[in-house]
């Protein structure tokens, strides 16, 4: 339970950061929060030749804030953003899913960006990152490259980042007008890898009909994705849509894999509920702001 | 130019001491802390950060030493469970009121487990406005992250409240 040997830099700019990554090759790995690396590193499921510690590097731990959305640095510990009154309240889908991350000592230390860069399926913000339809920062040698979700999510703990590269930045856009969300998980234990979580967005037009659903789930299929659930309930009122039968079409869509920890068939049961559940909050939180 | 290396030279504050160790960079902090430092009370539970009893302080906050290398925290402030409890002045120790109160509810059994506890709760403890209600939810919050296997928790959450209790009167 010890990781294997490599050799270790902490550059100061991220131009070295890149430079060492490009000296090292193939076998170089990017090292922020650590929270999924280290364990990766200690069951020697990962043996990096070299880890390139990007702590030390200035610049990349602000919050920007805009009324067009939210630009979290690589360097932003999740604890960080769940504390940001700004960021959550123009995208309160970041705060929402933060919390839910892991426990408070792994949150203090881990990244946002990392978490995201880790691309693991049972990850909140990969999920999140896909239904707000963010995209991320790509430092390479050529410069910075913005990639969005869907070309970046390969699969399972897989990215479209090759070659020498650090991903600087995650840009969530805001929440559109006349929207509400909400977020909720199932885990074995709290603090745990959800079992199944579900993020959602309802979007109301002026009459406080609904006009758009879209959800997200986490530990349900290899990449994140997201699925429009608006059929089941377009152009009904805010206040009697038959957010069951939202649920019930969520269940359609999605194709979960059994693991030891649940089969395929309850974490599509799951997805039923948590979808019916979350969309009732996301309503009420939708027809609040349309009023 | 940066300087990859197998090796480093590192300095640190641990428990307000300056302290200096030269470690292979692969050495995690917690390891670092038992065994080039002498600092036996962080215990090493699962090593991935899943059971919490390696939990450690650094500049204030509980991270799991496990899932650190000793090399990063180069110049950081570290705290133990050995450094909660402070000097009397009169050649012993206080305990910390969270320590006191694990002793008064009972709240440990094999003792495996507890720094980790000590660690995150005293932290947790320290952070927010004593005065404020202590709810249930928070209490799980705290504690949730560490694992124990022998008392059921129950007593641990007492005493969370007993320590927030003395504190807002005045303990520390």
């Amino acid at each position: 339970m010890k990781p294997a040997p490599f050799r270790y830099a902490d550059p100061s700019t991220l131009d070295e950061a890149l430079a060492v990554l490009s000296d090292e090759g193939a076998g170089a790995k990017v090292l922020a929060g650590g929270q999924s690396l280290l364990p990766l590193l200690s069951m020697r499921l990962a043996a990096p030749t070299t880890l390139v510690d990007i702590n030390r590097v200035p610049g990349l731990d602000s919050i920007e804030v805009t009324g067009d959305g939210v630009t979290v640095g690589a360097l932003v510990r999740h604890n960080a953003l769940l504390a940001h009154e700004g960021a959550a309240g123009v995208q309160p889908l970041l705060a929402r899913a933060t919390a839910n991350v892991a426990h408070p000592a792994i949150r203090n230390r881990g990244t946002t960006v990392g978490s995201i860069a880790h691309a693991d399926p049972s990850g909140e913000m990969t999920s999140v990152l896909a239904l707000t339809d963010g995209t991320v920062s790509v430092a390479g040698p050529g410069g910075v490259e913005t990639v969005g979700w869907r070309d970046f999510f390969v699969g399972p703990l897989e990215t479209s980042v090759s070659g020498p590269a650090v991903v600087t930045a995650a840009s969530f856009p805001a929440l559109p007008a006349r929207s509400g969300t909400a977020f909720a998980e199932v885990a074995r234990r709290k603090g745990d890898y959800a079992v199944c979580g579900a993020g959602v967005v309802v979007t109301l037009d002026a009459d406080r009909r609904v006009e758009r659903v879209l959800a997200s789930y986490v530990s349900v299929g290899i990449v994140p994705e997201v699925h429009d659930l608006t059929e089941a309930v377009a152009g009904k009122p805010v206040d009697t849509a038959d957010w069951a039968a939202a649920g019930e079409l969520a269940r359609t869509l999605v194709e979960p894999d059994t693991d030891i920890h649940a089969s395929a068939d309850y974490r599509r049961l799951l997805v039923g509920v948590l979808t019916e559940r979350t969309l009732r909050d996301a309503a009420a939180e939708a027809a609040e702001r349309a009023a | 130019m940066t300087s990859v290396d197998t090796d480093r030279t590192i300095t640190l504050t641990v428990n307000g001491v300056p302290r200096e160790a030269t470690v292979p960079v692969r050495r995690l902090l917690s390891d670092a802390l038992r065994h080039d430092l002498g600092l036996t009370g962080t215990h090493v539970g699962c090593e991935h950060g899943v059971c919490g009893a390696c939990t450690v302080l650094v500049d204030g906050d509980p991270v799991r030493s496990c899932l650190l290398l000793a090399v990063q925290v180069d110049g950081h402030q570290v705290t133990t469970v050995e450094g909660l409890a402070r000097d009397d002045h009169q050649g012993g120790q206080v305990l910390h009121p969270v320590q006191e109160a694990f002793r008064e509810c009972h709240a440990l059994q094999c003792g495996f487990c507890t720094p980790g506890f000590l660690t995150t709760i005293a932290a947790g403890l320290e952070k927010r406005d004593n005065a404020a209600e202590l709810t249930e939810d928070e209490v799980d919050d705290m504690v949730g992250g560490n694992l124990c296997r022998c008392t059921g928790y129950a007593n641990i959450k007492k005493a969370v409240h007993h320590a927030n209790a003395a504190m807002r009167d005045g303990a520390r």
